[in-house]
């Protein structure tokens, strides 16, 4: 399954290169391949027609990148993207390369002093173990600027739900990249950008050199339905259908694109939900800025414990996500761009 | 200029959500320049055709807000804040969507209202159950301040005077402007609150010689100011020297000064040490457009009691107007001095 | 070339963000031999142009950014006794500019010094605190209304400092930061004169680095280069910091990997660094670094970036301290990059 072989491979912001690569072979054939200088990969079909649409879906995902070594072979890391502390120690990683296994290491509880063990083991604290006697070792198999990236095999749980790592944005990848395997009467880009988790830096010279009538952005949102939160306080909740943004930090959707979604999944009988946060960002906050602006939307399948090793997906939510991407197509095909005000 | 501000400041506009204030605005300059046009984000441009420099002045005419993010079984409404919004201050204000529906803010009972933050308040639209309020509003409509204009003196107090004080000082100029060669673009820009986001597009679409924010500034003249800073209210338009988004260009903030003696309008220098104006995406834009700033005092930002002085936009209306007329050639103001 | 007199000239000039004309003229004097066109900006971006040996349609682009502008005060307000508050442009530690001079530019050059509260006057509770930028201000010794006559908000301060020559090679300065990376520049268009490029070379001295990379925004868009690369400073070794924050002095120029990097710069960068036996230094960024790399990189369709620093001590203090010989070595560094530099790298920039 591609969102599994998708989700397993290391992709931290920066080094995108393995995904790229299945999604190369996975197109290829589909429409005209091609990457540019930070490493977006771009997948063009129907040119010259109009509209031109612009359908976008990040590839990193958050990680380490090695920093340094101690003279007892452990790597110093630094965080890459937005990464809490707290759910680093004890995980097994990928490092470099030659993704050369490791664990997260920390000093033992029962070292610690009861003060300590109270506090979250900040990144100063945790160390990468690639199980070497000596920096020289460590230095073999590993070079500073190396990334790592969470090692989780993608395990399929409970009610038609998948467990793993990096399914933000590889969710969204896998939904991209079978849209691109469908034809439609318009120029299409799909747009597979790296280095969101670092600042939405792909997507904007992506958005630059494509310069799109209208953008799609195809991310992964937070499902908070998890005890400790209110109803009102769930960002999405999960298996209620794809997540419509309404605004975030970056990014205020447009009326008419809000509409146009919501009409499409109505007609279509698709479920669907608001992303309720109006934090954080996306690829849409660069995109809808591009030039002299672009029209863009989000459309995210919703996650519980993103950035982590173990988030949850359900593959409904996916396939509704799927299917409301390719719904929304065809309403552009048959109802044409939809209007800005003008007075 | 009164009336002009009543009725900018009384309508509806928040970030993202323009299109009210837009009309309005748009009524109101038809008349008096060649073009009037919008754009995806909704920016209204309107232009002047001239020969000379190609000028951008933008007004910001968006508003802070906030946003409808669930609904309760018993029909009040959770939200989130559209731009820089205090709990403090929304606490018991009347807010309206664009569909006139008015509501009230209220809160949970808390043992320390130090603890107040926005996801502890509510919406009370006077709704009883939840499809009650969702007929009325849907989640994600966006609601402002619900208030009136009031004058006091030469002062008027009201909501949105950020940025509707600059809108009408922009579209009072904009009616009393004498010939000139200069190509205006005056564009009331949208998603200011929000990271100065319509500037950005427009001043790239339009690429100007020279761009000129009209927004209001914070003052350092009441009780214990949040900062030191020299500027006071009813003492003339600001003139920008920095912000945390753009330092002027010296020429442009230097021409101003100049114009403002010649022509005997009291102003002042602003050096605000935090937030920004439209002049801080404009100057970036392409290869750098020379920006400035002409500032309208204003009092209590963010809460529907702003406070701005009308000789203040007066003034700033006539030095924008002085501005304009001006000869704005590139080579005249910035003769290369590196040669 | 005579780098050490350069930078003690530049140091010491006053260049603060969004003012930078006085640095730039010096630069510009010491660049202009060097160049085949000099033009400057509506930002105030000093560009300079040499042209590569390569045939029309085969010569890179090969953009080097090192920014000019300095951290500074403002004046924000006279008090009624004359008495100047400021806000900082840039990153200023309110804790390292107690008790320094400092001259300011109002109507007339003018010295001046930051005083505070005595500590007198002061408990030891206060004491133990750092001062904070609302606490101090600067004195001009003078009767207010002569203050207010040669004094408006908006005018600028730097701390008055000469440039110290300290044993070793190195030199202590204000604004060593980035005015190190300009004499990077000024050393690699020096090399440049004894080596065959093909690349056109464009060597621009950028402002407002410190309030947020703008100058490279614009200079970058206006430039289109094939490639970018910042020359800046980076936390050289220190008591008490972590030694994979920090490169030691003397060591060599810094070259940074991570994602604001291209991966196939910093490679080249690597082995001609290797082949020619400059020392060299390797330092990690997990994201977008904090010079002028991070705009350069994605500037209109993205640009291949890369970034080269000098240890620096006691960056953002009147006493930044760099060792000449990490400088000439960075340009050298460069000078070996942009000769090697050919169309068909270039090309190669976008496989991945």
């Amino acid at each position: 399954m591609l969102l599994s072989r998708l989700s397993e491979a290391c992709g931290v912001s920066g080094d995108e290169g393995e995904v790229r690569e299945i999604l190369k072979e996975e197109l290829s054939g589909y429409g005209e391949l091609k990457t540019d200088t930070l490493g977006n990969l771009f997948v063009r079909k129907g040119a010259g027609r109009k509209p031109r649409l612009m359908l976008s879906a990040h590839m990193d995902e958050v990680g380490l990148m090695v920093a340094g070594f101690e003279k007892s072979g452990l790597l110093r890391v630094h965080k890459v993207g937005g990464i809490d502390d707290r759910v680093l120690v004890s995980k097994p990683v990928r490092v470099g390369k030659n993704r050369v296994p490791g664990v997260i290491g920390a000093k033992p509880v029962h070292l610690q002093k009861p003060e300590e063990r109270k506090k979250a083991i900040a990144i100063d604290n945790l160390f990468v173990d690639l199980g070497v006697r000596s920096q020289e070792e460590a230095e073999k198999l590993v070079k500073p600027g190396d990334y790592a990236a969470f090692a989780a095999k993608t395990r399929a749980a409970g009610d038609n739900c998948l467990t793993g790592k990096a399914f933000d944005n590889r969710a969204g990848c896998a939904i991209l990249a079978e849209v691109l395997k469908d034809d439609y009467p318009l120029e299409l880009t799909g747009v597979f950008t790296v280095q969101e988790e670092i600042g939405l830096r792909g997507a904007g010279v992506a958005a630059y050199s494509v310069y799109p009538d209208l953008a799609l952005v195809i991310e992964t949102t937070s499902a908070s339905d998890v005890p400790g939160t209110s109803e009102a306080g769930h960002v999405t909740r999960l298996g209620a259908g794809p997540a419509l943004t309404l605004m975030d930090a970056s990014f205020i959707t447009p009326q008419p694109m809000l509409d146009l979604l919501v009409r499409t999944a109505e007609k279509h009988a698709i479920p669907y939900q608001f992303r309720r946060l109006t934090t954080a960002q996306t690829d849409a906050g660069k995109i809808s800025l591009a030039h002299e602006g672009i029209m863009t939307a989000v459309i995210s399948v919703p996650c519980r414990y993103i950035h982590s090793p173990v988030s949850l997906l359900n593959l409904d939510d996916w396939h509704n996500t799927l299917k409301l991407v390719k719904s929304v197509l065809q309403s552009i095909v048959e109802g044409g761009l939809p209007e800005c005000a003008s007075y | 200029m009164r009336e002009l501000l009543r009725k900018f400041s009384e309508a509806y506009g928040p970030s993202g959500r323009e299109q009210q204030i837009a009309r309005l605005i748009s009524e109101e300059i038809r008349e008096c320049v060649d073009e009037v046009f919008t754009d995806t984000l909704g920016n209204l441009y309107a232009v002047r055709r001239g020969n000379g420099a190609k000028v951008m002045i933008a007004a910001h005419m968006d508003e802070v807000g906030v946003i409808v993010t669930f609904i309760e079984e018993k029909g009040f409404l959770r939200f989130s804040n559209i731009g820089g919004l205090s709990p403090y201050v929304l606490l018991g204000q009347k807010i309206v969507f664009a569909n006139g529906t008015v509501g009230t803010v209220g809160m949970e009972k808390l043992e320390d209202i130090k603890k107040l933050a926005l996801d502890k308040m509510y919406i009370d639209i006077g709704a009883a159950s939840r499809d009650e309020a969702a007929a009325k509003v849907r989640i994600g409509d966006i609601a402002v301040y619900y208030r009136e204009l009031t004058i006091a003196g030469s002062r008027a107090i009201g909501k949105a005077l950020d940025n509707r004080a600059g809108c009408a000082v922009l579209v009072n100029a904009l009616k009393n402007l004498d010939r000139t060669d200069n190509e205006i673009y005056a564009v009331f820009t949208v998603q200011e609150e929000v990271g100065l986001r319509g500037s950005r597009t427009s001043s790239y679409r339009l690429n100007p010689e020279l761009g000129l924010a009209v927004d209001v500034t914070p003052v350092g003249d009441t009780p214990e100011p949040p900062a030191a800073m020299d500027v006071s209210l009813g003492k003339g338009p600001a003139i920008k020297v920095k912000d945390a988004s753009v330092i002027c260009h010296p020429r442009l903030k230097e021409l101003l000064l100049d114009l403002a003696e010649r022509e005997g309008i009291p102003c002042q220098l602003e050096v605000l040490q935090s937030g920004g104006t439209d002049a801080g995406a404009i100057h970036l834009t392409r290869e750098g457009i020379p920006s400035a700033v002409i500032s309208v005092p204003c009092r209590y930002l963010h809460t529907p009691g702003e406070m701005a002085d009308l000789t203040d936009m007066e003034n700033a209306s006539r030095l924008l107007k002085t501005f304009l007329t001006h000869p704005l050639e590139m080579n005249k103001i910035f003769p290369c001095y590196l040669t | 070339m005579e780098i050490k007199r350069f930078l003690k000239d530049i140091c010491q000039a006053p260049g603060i963000s969004g003012y930078e004309n006085h640095v730039a003229k010096i630069v510009k004097a010491a660049f202009c031999r060097y160049a085949d066109e000099v033009r400057q900006d509506r930002l105030g971006n000093v560009v300079f142009y040499k042209k590569g040996a390569g045939e029309d349609g085969k010569r890179p682009r090969l953009l080097l950014a090192a920014h000019m502008d300095e951290i500074g005060l403002m004046v924000t307000k006279i008090e009624d006794d004359g008495f100047l508050r400021f806000a900082a442009v840039g990153g200023i530690d309110p804790r390292t500019i107690v008790g320094q001079e400092i001259i300011l530019y109002g109507k007339e050059t003018l010295p001046g010094v930051i005083g505070a509260k005595p500590p007198h006057l002061t408990d030891e509770k206060e004491r133990s605190k750092g001062h904070k930028l609302e606490d101090l201000f600067i004195d001009m010794a003078m009767p207010a209304s002569t203050v207010k006559e040669l004094v408006r908000p908006g005018d600028l301060a730097v701390i008055h400092r000469e440039a110290i020559e300290l044993a070793g090679g190195s030199l202590s300065a204000k604004a060593l930061d980035d005015r190190a990376g300009v004499a990077v520049l000024l050393c690699c268009l020096d090399e440049l004169e004894r080596l065959r490029h093909a690349a056109d070379i464009y060597a621009v001295a950028t402002v407002q680095e410190e309030v947020g990379v703008r100058g490279a925004t614009t200079a970058t868009y206006g430039v289109v280069p094939d490639i970018g690369i910042a020359v800046d400073v980076t936390h050289a070794d220190m008591p008490g910091v972590p030694e994979h924050e920090t490169a030691p002095l003397g060591k060599g120029p810094v070259i940074t990997l991570g994602p604001n990097i291209h991966p196939k710069i910093s490679a080249e960068l690597l082995r001609l660094a290797r082949e020619y036996r400059i020392p060299y230094q390797l330092d990690t960024a997990a994201g977008a670094t904090g010079t002028d790399a991070r705009a350069i990189q994605v500037t209109r369709g993205g640009i291949p970036t890369g970034l080269v620093s000098v240890p620096l001590r006691y960056m953002h203090t009147s006493v930044e301290l760099a060792e000449t010989e990490d400088i000439r070595q960075a340009g050298r560094l460069l000078a070996l990059f942009a000769a090697a530099l050919e169309i068909s790298a270039v090309e190669g920039l976008t496989c991945f």
